[in-house]
């Protein structure tokens, strides 16, 4: 239980939070037909005869997808139903062109599952969490509307209509904003390891149905709304905040809740009643008499599971066990696949791993931070930076040295030894050289070396300041640091 | 020189490969009869210059001896195939004018093997109905009438309506059929032709506008059971744009034909002994058991007990596939748009789905919808699938005892147009004993019998095992030879 509460005028409230995320399904094809899948194509450009619903068409599942599905489920730990079947989810709208979605009402392809999301006390997430996953299911997308093309008329685009979706629907189980947001960063980072969804909520191919109640604790769960679409974590969050501080307010002032969908305002971050239970939807669920029932065999099942990369837990576990980095690092080294992926390619140029992860968190992320790019867009390679680090490591750089050439690489996207070789950036470990440039410091500097020798010792790093600006940084620490103590008797 | 248009399939294929006459002969005659027989409105689309183009081509493969399985026969097409470039209607007024981008799987097949198009043929809308009254293209008439001197314009059955007068009429040799409860083998038995409805699968639904997804198959009709052979070898087959359809090869049904039925027990359901059912159609019964017996079968009594229960578990399980089938056709995309003044999208749907649909497949829609709702499902829809797990397992048990099934097609010769219009239940009766088989998916045909005692056409139904084809064709030849069926309508249009 987080320690998340919302204090009310007449006590605590605590929330009750159930996700269904809806994640597109990545594969060159729709769900049952042949046309393109891909974001961002010209209007109705990927629209075959069967997503046009024309008279006479029929539905093909695509493997692909399935097997996608099947992999997901894989990597929560989840029940694979190796026999499911196809149901048609029946209603009126302009962007489903068959009058009804292919979906996966009774049957789903998996079943319960779970994910874990971290400790953060900063948000109030004490310990690690398991979050139970109820079900996944595989159906079809709808089209699009666009509202923004004539003054009278709405148009319609069908390139997404068929797009396969998963719908993963999570147990009730998250009790903050924060505890929601964690399991959509978990479950989204978990898609793109998979590589079955590309996680990327700003095209929409994830997005959330928020479902919230309040309670007192300790009682039965209160009546929930449900809050349709919202495409980020932060709204997410948001969402949450809000509508569980709405409920509290209802049901404090004696009003009851009622079973409703909600729409997100982004701009407001509010939500507003979109249609309450009694207008909703008959669905008229029945099996698509179109589809075959779907069986698996064992052998794909397990080639499904066999072609599962190395997951984030595990990978994290893996580098604080086998590796010796810290904990605090490998959780941000593996919570994004690009991350690992990267931090993996500089392992394998040869970069010892602890001084491989402090360099990347620091310096690498930092440069990243500061240039607005995403770590798949790093002007530097992993084989350059295994170049920089290796300087390191055999005395060529020192530190401070080091971040110039990296500053030097990120500018010109020269390698680190030909930065070295040309700017002359070597550091020197030359004791005459180095002396001497000591005895000018202390020379310089009579008062600050009284107060040392009185007895203020901070003053240390002073001299070694001093000593390496003279010798423009490229002095060896070490050195300065020992032949100093010596001057400095 | 024969009457080209008194030829059958076979005798066509076989007539213009020996050089007996061209193909373009063939196509023109039956062009003149199709063109002289509009009084029967059993087309809704003639297609005149594509018979002959199909013609002309096998006039030239003749030549260079690259001939197919069906050079130079023309037919016709049920319009509720896809064909491309030609309207494809389902007899629908919110269809009508769409024309395809696509051809389906079936015809594609057909053309591919050398077939011409005649013309696209009438039939109920959506195929919902048995007497081919539901047709926003009119009635379709049947080329008989009773032998009273009565004049009354009787139904050619339904759906495949079209199919069944123009085959009668010899407008066609022969044409394709669908049968969701019935509408190959109740059409074929009103008018005096043969007719097969295949195992479930066996032919792509692929482009055939769909009415019942689970049922919808389709079949040749045709005068004759060799010609239905030849024509459902050249149908059927594995298509990958259906995941119903059957992955397994096409038996050559035409080589394997035989009237030799001994070692095969033919079994006798006594559930199909209705009450009511004229004794003319109890004896033709009896005459079909002697026919059979006499060409070597066994002949047993067995049981179908769910049976009375077959046709309410259709009428919910069709409507309801029909219900969400039809919902593509909302004014969106293609076909009818009524938009009135300042209708929003609701008003759209609404007043285009009530001008485009007929009465009758309002009413099943409407049905549909009702037994797929929240709170009924489960005491309709659900319930109707056990029925009809029952009724396929009645059938397994019956195939413990018998190889073969043999039944009437239907309770009645045809009757009036009008007649059974105003009472949707009595006209869904027709399908009585047609429906048990479309919810199992077992192959079945109509081949006549005989003529009853107002001059009209009998006919007797075959069931067959699942993908047994072979023995229902050869049953039914078994009846047509000793039958010995050749009345036809006098023309009179």
């Amino acid at each position: 239980m987080s320690s998340y509460r919302i204090q009310g005028t007449t006590g605590e409230w605590e929330v009750v939070i159930g996700l269904e995320v809806h994640a597109q399904v990545t594969s060159k094809s729709k769900l049952f037909s042949g046309a393109a899948a891909s974001f961002g194509a010209e209007p109705n450009t990927q629209v075959s005869l069967i997503d046009a619903a024309m008279p006479g068409m029929l539905p093909v599942p695509n493997a692909e997808c399935i097997r996608q599905a099947v992999r997901t489920g894989l990597a929560i730990d989840a029940q694979i139903n190796r026999w499911s079947r196809f149901d048609r989810k029946n209603y009126f709208y302009a962007d489903l062109p068959q009058g009804y979605q292919i979906s996966q009402l009774y049957h789903p392809l998996v079943g319960e599952g779970h994910l874990e999301i971290d400790a953060d006390e900063k948000a109030g997430i004490l310990e690690a969490k398991r979050i139970g996953v109820e079900r996944i299911h595989v159906e079809q997308d709808a089209g699009k509307l666009m509202h923004d093309q004539h003054p009278t008329r709405s148009y319609v685009d069908l390139n997404r209509s068929g797009v396969a979706l998963m719908e993963i629907v999570s147990r009730p189980d998250m009790t903050s904003p924060a505890e929601a947001g964690a399991y959509l960063r978990k479950l989204r980072a978990i898609l793109r390891y998979v590589g079955s969804c590309d996680g990327n909520m700003e095209e929409g191919s994830m997005r959330a149905d928020v479902n919230v109640s309040v309670r007192r604790a300790g009682e039965e769960l209160g009546t929930r709304t449900e809050t349709k679409n919202v495409n980020s974590v932060r709204f997410v969050m948001q969402a949450i905040e809000h509508e569980a501080n709405r409920q509290v307010d209802v049901l404090e002032a004696g009003g009851k809740i009622v079973q409703e969908t909600r729409l997100f305002n982004p701009d407001t971050g509010t939500t507003r009643s979109m249609r309450s239970k009694e207008d909703a939807h008959d669905y008229r669920y029945f099996p698509d008499p179109d589809l075959l029932p779907l069986e698996l065999t064992e052998a794909f099942v397990e080639e499904c599971r066999a072609s599962l990369p190395e997951l984030p837990d595990a990978k994290r576990a893996r580098y604080v066990e086998t590796l010796g980095i810290s904990a605090y690092n490998a959780a941000v080294l593996t919570a994004e696949v690009e991350t690992a992926r990267w931090f993996e390619a500089l392992l394998n140029e040869g970069a010892e791993a602890k001084q491989a992860s402090n360099w990347v968190m620091s310096e690498l992320f930092g440069a990243l931070n500061r240039l607005g790019k995403s770590i798949e867009d790093s002007p530097v390679s992993p084989s350059n930076a295994a170049e920089l680090l290796k300087l390191v490591t055999d005395g060529t750089l020192s530190g401070s040295l080091a971040k110039q050439v990296f500053e030097k690489m990120l500018e010109t996207g020269d390698s680190a030894g030909t930065i070295v070789e040309r700017d002359g950036l070597k550091q020197t470990s030359d004791t005459g050289a180095i002396e001497a440039v000591i005895a000018d410091v202390l020379a310089k500097n009579p008062g600050q070396l009284e107060q040392y020798r009185s007895g203020k010792e901070a003053l240390f790093g002073f001299f070694v300041g001093q000593t390496m600006k003279a010798m423009a940084g490229k002095a060896n620490p070490a050195v300065v640091n020992e032949l100093l103590k010596k001057a400095l008797g | 020189m024969t009457n080209l248009t008194d030829l059958g399939i076979a005798a066509i294929r076989d007539g213009f490969k020996a050089g007996d006459f061209s193909a373009r002969d063939v196509a023109s005659a039956f062009n003149d009869a199709v063109a002289g027989a509009r009084a029967l409105n059993a087309f809704i689309v003639e297609t005149p210059e594509i018979a002959l183009a199909a013609a002309d081509q096998a006039d030239k493969d003749r030549a260079a001896g690259t001939l197919k399985p069906l050079s130079g026969v023309p037919i016709g097409m049920k319009d509720l195939f896809a064909t491309k470039d030609v309207q494809t209607t389902a007899a629908s007024h919110i269809l009508e004018g769409f024309v395809p981008q696509y051809e389906s799987t079936v015809s594609g097949k057909l053309w591919n093997a050398g077939a011409g198009m005649l013309g696209k043929l009438n039939l109920d809308q959506f195929a919902m109905g048995s007497s081919n009254e539901t047709s926003f293209f009119g009635n379709v008439i049947s080329p008989w009438r009773r032998n009273n001197g009565d004049t009354a314009a009787l139904a050619p059955g339904g759906s495949s309506g079209g199919t069944s007068s123009a085959i009668a009429a010899r407008l066609v040799p022969g044409a394709t059929g669908t049968d969701t409860g019935g509408s190959i083998r109740q059409p074929a038995a009103f008018t005096g032709i043969s007719g097969i409805k295949p195992t479930y699968g066996r032919c792509s639904r692929w482009g055939i506008v769909a009415f019942a997804s689970s049922l919808d198959q389709a079949g040749p009709m045709a005068r004759d059971v060799r010609d239905c052979a030849i024509l459902l070898e050249n149908m059927a087959g594995f298509d990958p744009k259906d995941s119903t359809s059957l992955d397994l090869a096409v038996p050559n049904w035409e080589a394997a034909l035989s009237s030799d039925l001994k070692g095969k027990r033919v079994g006798i359901p006594k559930e199909y002994r209705v009450d009511g059912m004229p004794a003319e159609i109890d004896a033709l019964w009896e005459q079909g058991i002697s026919w059979l017996k006499d060409a070597g079968a066994e002949i047993v009594n067995v049981s179908l007990p769910h049976t009375q229960y077959a046709l309410p578990a259709y009428y919910i399980i069709a409507p309801a596939e029909a219900s969400s089938n039809l919902a593509r056709y909302d004014g969106v995309r293609y076909g009818l748009r009524d938009l009135p003044d300042g209708a929003n999208l609701q008003d759209m749907y609404a007043a285009t789905r009530a001008a485009g649909f007929g009465d009758e497949v309002k009413r099943r829609i409407l049905i549909g919808t009702y037994v797929l709702s929240a709170g009924f499902y489960d005491a309709y829809y659900t319930q109707a699938q056990k029925v009809r797990t029952l009724i396929a397992r009645d059938f397994e048990q019956a195939w413990e005892k018998c190889d073969l099934l043999l039944t009437p097609t239907a309770p009645s010769a045809a009757f009036g147009l009008g007649e059974k219009s105003d009472d949707p239940l009595a006209m869904y009766l027709n399908d009585v004993f047609t429906v048990p088989t479309s919810l199992a998916g077992l192959p079945a045909m109509s081949v006549p019998g005989g003529l009853d005692a107002q001059g009209l056409p009998l006919g007797l139904q075959i069931i067959g095992k699942a993908l047994d084809e072979q023995t229902v064709l050869n049953a039914g030849l078994a009846i047509e030879e000793r039958a010995g069926f050749t009345a036809r309508a006098d023309k009179w249009w």
